[in-house]
């Protein structure tokens, strides 16, 4: 009894978080257009997303990118079909692994640090002081911050893909002697537009997803030091288990 | 609409009823604020000070009754109008609240920025003239975490007061401040009262402070307003919850002990069973 009355608590209280969720990212379009037109702000934060993610995301993206050429260089051997080893990385990147690495990427690193700060600013009331100065913070703090993260995701997606096919190349090419000429002829031919489309598509979806999860749960923090500990924990798991299960549903839904 | 009402009740407080969960928090509050005057609200912690604040401001709204500031009855009031009316407020948060990663300067240009499409030049003038007031013009460059307790308040008071309120409102202003830091922002709340033509709310415990400053105090418990009237009249209240408050009495009708099992019981682990 016990067991059933807990696994529907659960259940509620995650269709609860879904729906609230969905009106604090209705509430934040509403409020897009005055927040583009204070472009400085949304500025500012796309450096704080994605400028300070760049070491991060470019240290992974060709640290996979090498060992993608290595896999992928092993598994084509067995084929004898070495040469479609530019073609293969950069399909693997282009359509999963860019978009959804970057995205736990960005969750670890400007996902963190956006729940964290603005569960901070609500636990000193600097949240409060905003309302009480007649400036909603809801436009002031949370909404340049959302928009950043929207904008820097599907750049940094764009920056770990190429630098992991340039480190898939560094191992193909340079390492195990694939012909350089057949090395981007094949990538030229086999990569489509609609396959770029396709990682285009998830790092906005996952760019929205990232960036809700983590002002979302910043803003809704209690207002303690462990409630944003715990907001920022959250914060890294939720938007990894939604970017996975959303990479599912967009892939299969295009295929 | 302004707030600029004439002489008489800036604030009024009727029949309020605010519950928090099962508790009770205000049972039919009624509280009027003068203008042009400081005045005071003591009480006990938990009594809902801070409560009582968040109603007038509209960040909470009441069960039942009436908060009327100026000519806004609050708790009617749509999220444009309440800022509007915000704008013609002030408040000092316990903490001060301040922007960490804005400079002081840039804190108290805060509402002017956002409010006011003033040339730089001239927010420059007014920000260097309210950090002047309250003595900190000279830190204008460092950043709230490079300044003491006590400088962090007076900043935030220069930010309440940039936009020109009609109303400011205190929320614990002395707590855990140093000897003179207390004696300075004593002196600022007056100072700024009677200069800038202000109504002032104080909430607060310490009744000493207060009584340097506050020209009418209410002293609140158990959800109503128990005394009020002149602070030195206050002192002298008979009534026995108003006198323990008053003179800082350990026990009496506010109780020392948390409600708990009987004292002997307890020790001899009778009362046991029942935690």
């Amino acid at each position: 009894m016990g067991l059933v009355r807990e696994i529907g608590a659960t259940f509620a209280a995650f269709i609860h978080a879904l729906g609230s969720m969905a009106i604090f990212l209705g509430r934040l379009i509403m409020y897009t257009p005055a927040g583009l037109l204070r472009f400085r702000l949304v500025v500012q934060q796309v450096h704080n997303a994605g400028a300070l993610s760049l070491v991060i995301i470019m240290l992974s993206g060709f640290f996979v990118g090498l060992v993608l050429g290595l896999q992928g260089f092993d598994l084509l051997a067995r084929f004898n079909s070495e040469n479609v080893l530019g073609g293969a990385t950069a399909l693997a990147l282009i359509k999963e692994l860019g978009p959804v690495v970057t995205a736990l990427l960005f969750a670890g690193r400007a996902g963190t640090a956006l729940a964290s700060e603005i569960g901070l600013m609500k636990a000193t009331d600097q949240l409060s002081a905003m309302e009480m100065m007649a400036v909603d913070p809801m436009k002031r703090v949370v909404l340049p911050r959302f928009l950043g993260g929207v904008i820097a995701m599907p750049l940094l997606v764009a920056i770990f893909t190429a630098i992991g096919i340039f480190g898939a190349w560094v191992v193909g090419v340079a390492l195990m002697g694939v012909d350089p000429g057949v090395f981007w002829s094949q990538m030229q031919s086999l990569v489509s537009m609609d396959d770029v489309r396709e990682g285009i598509f998830k790092s906005i979806v996952f760019g929205v997803a990232a960036s809700l999860v983590a002002v979302y749960e910043g803003y809704t923090a209690w207002p303690t030091a462990e409630g944003v500990g715990r907001a920022t924990t959250r914060t890294v798991v939720i938007t990894a288990v939604s970017v996975l299960i959303l990479d599912y549903m967009i892939t299969a839904a295009l295929l | 609409m302004t707030l600029a009402a004439p002489e008489g009740n800036l604030i009024e407080l009727r029949g309020v009823r605010f519950r928090r969960g099962a508790f009770r928090v205000f049972d039919g509050l009624d509280m009027t604020i003068p203008k042009g005057k400081v005045t005071a609200v003591m009480g006990p912690s938990g009594t809902g000070k801070t409560t009582l604040l968040r109603l007038i401001t509209g960040q909470l709204k009441p069960d039942a009754g009436s908060v009327r500031v100026g000519d806004y009855e609050v708790p009617e009031l749509g999220l444009g109008r309440l800022y509007e009316m915000r704008r013609q407020m002030g408040m000092l948060f316990q903490n001060g609240a301040l922007l960490t990663d804005f400079t002081v300067f840039d804190n108290v240009a805060f509402p002017l920025r956002e409010h006011t499409r003033l040339p730089e030049r001239l927010i420059r003038h007014i920000v260097l003239t309210k950090l002047h007031a309250v003595g900190l013009r000279g830190a204008a460059t460092l950043f709230p975490g490079e300044l003491s307790g006590g400088m962090n308040r007076r900043v935030a008071l220069a930010r309440a007061i940039v936009m020109d309120p009609d109303i400011l409102i205190y929320d614990e202003p002395f707590v855990g401040l140093d000897p003179i830091s207390m004696g300075v922002i004593v002196r600022l709340i007056r100072r700024l009262n009677d200069a800038l033509g202000l109504t002032s709310i104080v909430v607060s415990h310490d009744v000493n402070e207060l009584e340097q400053v506050a020209d009418h105090s209410y002293l609140l418990a158990e959800g109503r307003v128990v005394a009020a009237g002149a602070h030195r009249e206050l002192m002298e209240e008979d009534s026995p919850l108003v006198r323990q408050f008053m003179h800082g009495e350990a026990d009496g009708p506010v109780a020392y002990h948390f409600p708990a099992p009987e004292y002997g019981e307890d020790l001899l682990g009778r009362g046991q069973e029942r935690r």
